[in-house]
């Protein structure tokens, strides 16, 4: 417990000791991961395959369909 | 048939993933590379206990930093265009994707959490050997997190160690070694690790020059130009060395991508290298067929060289784009149309699999197609042609029209190939003539020099994208070699969908990168912190 507290204690003494820089990197981390997550994600990149077909047995013959019609 | 193939929606999803990799590319090497030069620039403040090791350790700990920053998760967008945008593709490829893309992101977050929370913020909090190991493993660790990527992309280019299921349409791993330890994984991983050396060696030189321009940091600069000087050198032997491994291996794998990189449209012994060359307009053929020709403006050619190159011989025969389309019998090159015809058949049974199956899956039909997969004749005959059975047509000469079609773009490949060769030189060059000069203490006051190193950073960034031009445009029209042509690979979606995103990753990623230009460009102008404190060593 005391190992884990310490180990909690590094990170958050480090963050809390982020030169102007590095803050700002952190910024631009979160924003990204934002982004990326929670906008393009969500409302941008849907998983084809899984939203729309049932089963491994429906996907597969969707993919067949679509490889070998000439 | 080819005309009812959507080319817009497949070129607008090949850009968008070109956009996204290409921007992925801008971050990836210098952090495999500064990772390695940080490590041993502390190693020599551990060995040593002089502080400015520390304080030049650090302040190229913060550009890196600044560059992992800017460059983390950026990878994950291509993830998400697998699922979204090459469903085909990522269903077909199965575990040889899943797996090591899990792997490489499970040990980069491992990595950046735990090892670089250290190098960052464990100065004078842990011992200084703790603090080594850390940024030790830090490089280790970003090196090894790129090989599963990297694994997964030489499969693409050399499908090997696999079987496909007919069943679930999917590529089943059969040998994990074979995968990971195919030539062209090996040749791949060595190649781009180094790359990525020389190009961090080329940004620390950059940096340090710029330093001894403005006459400051004579120090740090020197001593960075030295380590990153012999960094860079051995790098660049690797490079060579794998390069030309690559080269001989594509010749065998790839040949129309080796035929590509070098313009070469007739097979011939004693095939010349071509060390220079312009090329015309019409190399781009936009109906190549049998009587076309290359095109150059100009060219420099060493005679024999591409027949050593490729097959360590002079005299050896190297097939030229017509000779893969059109067979070669005498050199035992068989014909694209063969290839489609067999490729078809292939396609065929899978059609005729899903059918029998559909309306009698325990039936006799059923039993024998699922095993005519299995036979290994049927697999070298019929199945490796797989993805040729796309460009089939029931009419024989439309059949022999397709085949010209599948041409990678020449003149892409060629400049990519050729741009990437020529760079690795200078900055082989260059690295041998800084070294010489630095410890000879004759580099800082020839400031024309410093200027050009300063301007060889674009360059590098220049090769890098060369490098993966080459890769990935030189295997077009396929997606995964001689299985999937990439026009196969695209989901059907909107193609405004696809045009939509291709444009917010612009904008993103032009904001992106400002702010890493602006951070990185600050925080060089600020230079390393003025003085350690001795009593913190």
């Amino acid at each position: 417990m005391e190992k884990l507290r310490k180990i909690v204690n590094f990170y958050v003494t480090g963050f809390q000791n982020l030169p102007p820089w590095g803050r700002a990197l952190w910024a631009i981390i979160l924003i990204k991961l934002f982004i990326m997550f929670v906008v393009l994600r969500l409302f941008f990149f849907p998983d084809q395959l899984q939203n729309n077909f049932e089963s491994d047995e429906e996907r597969a013959r969707h993919v067949i369909e679509n490889i070998t019609t000439p | 048939m080819l005309e009812n193939i959507d080319f817009t929606l497949v070129n607008w999803s090949r850009g968008q993933f070109a956009l996204t990799a290409m921007f992925h590319w801008l971050f990836v090497p210098l952090t495999l590379g500064l990772a390695y030069i940080m490590a041993y620039m502390e190693t020599m403040y551990v060995k040593t206990g002089d502080p400015e090791w520390k304080r030049i350790t650090k302040f190229w700990m913060k550009l890196f930093g600044i560059n992992f920053a800017i460059g983390v998760a950026t990878g994950i967008i291509l993830e998400f265009e697998f699922g979204t945008n090459w469903s085909n593709y990522s269903w077909f490829v199965g575990d040889i994707f899943g797996a090591p893309l899990a792997i490489e992101g499970i040990m980069a977050f491992f990595l950046e959490s735990t090892f670089i929370a250290v190098m960052f913020f464990g100065w004078d909090k842990v011992s200084k050997r703790f603090h080594l190991t850390a940024t030790w493993l830090t490089a280790i660790g970003a090196s090894l997190s790129a090989v599963w990527i990297l694994v997964a992309n030489a499969w693409m280019q050399n499908p090997v160690g696999t079987f496909f299921n007919p069943e679930t349409a999917r590529n089943e791993m059969t040998s994990f070694w074979d995968v990971f330890l195919s030539e062209t994984a090996v040749n791949k991983f060595v190649h781009t690790i180094t790359s990525g050396f020389v190009f961090a060696a080329i940004f620390v030189i950059g940096v340090s020059s710029w330093y001894l321009i403005k006459n400051r940091e004579h120090l740090l600069a020197k001593r960075s130009i030295v380590i990153a000087s012999v960094f860079g050198l051995i790098s660049s032997l690797v490079l060579i060395g794998t390069g030309d491994s690559s080269a001989k291996e594509i010749v065998k794998t790839q040949p129309m991508k080796f035929a590509a990189m070098e313009a070469l449209y007739e097979g011939q012994t004693n095939a010349p290298l071509v060390a220079f060359g312009i090329l015309g307009d019409e190399t781009d053929h936009k109906n190549l067929n049998a009587d076309s020709e290359a095109d150059f403006l100009f060219k420099i050619e060493i005679p024999s060289m591409l027949s050593w190159l490729a097959y360590g011989d002079p005299d050896r025969y190297v097939a030229g784009i017509k000779d893969l389309i059109q067979g070669n019998e005498e050199q035992g090159i068989l014909s694209y149309k063969e290839k489609i015809i067999r490729g078809h058949k292939a396609q065929q049974a899978l059609r005729a699999l899903k059918e029998a199956q559909k309306t009698d899956p325990n039936g006799e039909k059923a039993a024998a197609l699922k095993a005519k997969f299995r036979d290994p004749e049927f697999i070298e005959n019929n199945v490796q042609y797989f993805g040729y059975g796309n460009f089939y047509h029931p009419d024989p000469e439309q059949i022999e029209k397709n085949a010209f079609t599948m041409v990678p773009p020449i003149s892409m490949t060629f400049y990519a190939f050729h741009i990437m060769v020529m760079l690795g030189g200078l900055f082989m060059a260059l690295f041998a003539l800084f070294l010489f000069l630095v410890m000879r203490n004759q580099l800082h006051n020839k400031k024309w020099l410093l200027w050009a190193a300063v301007w060889t950073i674009p360059l590098a960034y220049i090769a890098q994208q060369s490098g993966w031009i080459v890769a990935e445009v030189g295997r077009q029209p396929w997606v995964i070699q001689d299985l999937m042509p990439t026009m196969k690979a695209v989901t059907q979606i909107d193609v405004e969908s696809v045009m939509t995103t291709f444009f917010l990753f612009a904008v993103v990623f032009i904001g992106l990168f400002i702010a890493e230009a602006r951070i990185m460009i600050k925080q060089i102008k600020v230079g390393p912190k003025k003085k350690e404190d001795p009593n913190n060593v």
